[in-house]
């Protein structure tokens, strides 16, 4: 990109940001902000940051593009009284101030940041052949630092637990959602019967890739997750019963294999989650593979929200 | 032959980049959901495909263009269905009203 081009999607970034804040009708905000996560991701495809310009993209824009658009919908009955209300000259001055205040903040801190930003890429390289993966972010995320990957494959857990307990005691471990019912021949069925296998390919492909080349095991999971939730929209399956045995298996999976890594990683090289030279690759690969599931899984059932049907 | 080549890209491209104005220009000015619908999947989806059709001989190798051959089946697969489903809503909204 030249910097003409980069000067243009900057300033269409800030003004869809702009944008999303100051409309007040709740579900153009949130068209902003899709737009404005898929514009993030050509930023850091501008910026050689692939993989992060996928996760932008698949997460960001899309997955709580998504989600978002859910809490419209669920809003909508109140969204009227919400407009109505008008703040206070003292508060809305105090708030402006306050986000002035944030803003001159950050300002600061990135102007005070050392000339030489300080950086620890010429070590991850340096090291990057002893974990057997090719991708420097990979192995940053499974090796360097894989005890915070561990800790956020945790929170996504607890997440899915927090949405779940918000169902009504009576339909605890049921369906989450309404059974959707689409015209079995409608456009929306054949593009649910169509798109699975293709997006299936490329979800196992990204996740496989991840490991040499751009992607991974979040990218591929988010694509996978939305195949499933299209099937779902399409009413050509239901969402799944949150009681049921082998998906709450899945769900705990890929801690449960990342931890039961990090032990063998204690006996065998001395430190939790470190890897023998000799092993690193399997047992990264093993931490991906028990990972998938999890991710498809809590990806797609956060999107399905709270149960709110009863057993059946 | 090589500069015969660019030149058929950038024939090609520049069409493509027309068709985007036109369904841009489309999507702003008609006056309904159908025909703006309408200037953006018939625009698009032939810009898209001169787009790709001019960036064929600069991708550098067959699987690279078959890529790209893919990426253009799949918009055009995305957006054909969701502008029916667009569609549709409109006519339900506008039968309720």
């Amino acid at each position: 990109m030249t910097p003409v081009v980069s000067l243009i999607v900057a300033l269409l970034l800030l003004a869809l940001a702009v944008w999303s804040v100051v409309v007040r009708d709740a579900f153009l905000a949130v068209a902003g902000f899709v737009a404005y996560g898929l514009l993030l991701s050509l930023v850091w495809v501008r910026l050689f940051g692939l993989d992060v310009a996928l996760t932008e993209a698949a997460i960001g824009g899309g997955l709580t593009g998504a989600l978002l658009l859910g809490a419209v919908a669920r809003l909508r009955g109140t969204e009227a009284a919400a407009w109505s209300e008008r703040s206070g000259f003292g508060l809305r001055t105090v708030a402006t101030l306050l986000a002035l205040g944030v803003t001159a903040v950050l300002v600061l801190c990135v102007l005070a940041l050392p000339a030489p930003v300080p950086t620890l890429a010429p070590q991850v390289v340096a090291n990057l052949d002893a974990t057997g993966v090719g991708n420097p972010i990979t192995g940053v995320l499974l090796a360097f630092r894989a005890l915070d990957t561990l800790l956020e494959a945790i929170v996504l857990v607890i997440a899915l637990a927090g949405v779940w307990s918000l169902s009504p005691d009576g339909v605890w471990g049921g369906r989450p959602g309404v059974r959707h019912h689409a015209d079995p021949d409608g456009v929306l069925a054949y593009l649910a019967r169509l798109l699975p296998p293709i997006g299936i390919v490329v979800g196992i492909y990204l996740f496989w890739a991840g490991a040499d080349h751009p992607g991974g095991k979040f990218q591929g999971a988010t694509i996978l997750a939305a195949m499933w939730l299209l099937v779902q929209m399409a009413g050509l399956a239901d969402s799944p019963r949150i009681d049921h045995r082998g998906l709450r298996a899945g769900v705990v999976a890929g801690p449960l294999v990342f931890i039961a890594v990090g032990l063998l990683g204690l006996w065998s090289a001395g430190a939790f989650l470190g890897y023998p030279p000799q092993w690193a690759k399997p047992m990264i690969v093993a931490v991906e593979v028990g990972m998938m599931p999890t991710l498809v899984l809590v990806l797609a059932l956060l999107l399905n929200g709270a149960p709110a049907r009863s057993r059946r | 032959m090589t500069s015969l080549l660019d030149l058929f890209s950038i024939v090609a491209i520049a069409a493509g980049a027309v068709f985007y104005l036109a369904g841009t220009v489309g999507l702003l000015r008609f006056p309904d959901a159908y025909t703006r619908l309408h200037a953006l999947t018939k625009a698009d989806n032939l810009g898209m495909a001169l787009v790709v059709l001019g960036l064929l001989p600069l991708a550098g190798g067959l699987l690279a263009a078959l890529k790209l051959v893919l990426v253009w089946l799949l918009v055009m697969l995305s957006s054909a269905a969701v502008s029916q489903l667009i569609a549709r809503s409109a006519r339900r909204r506008d039968a309720a009203q």
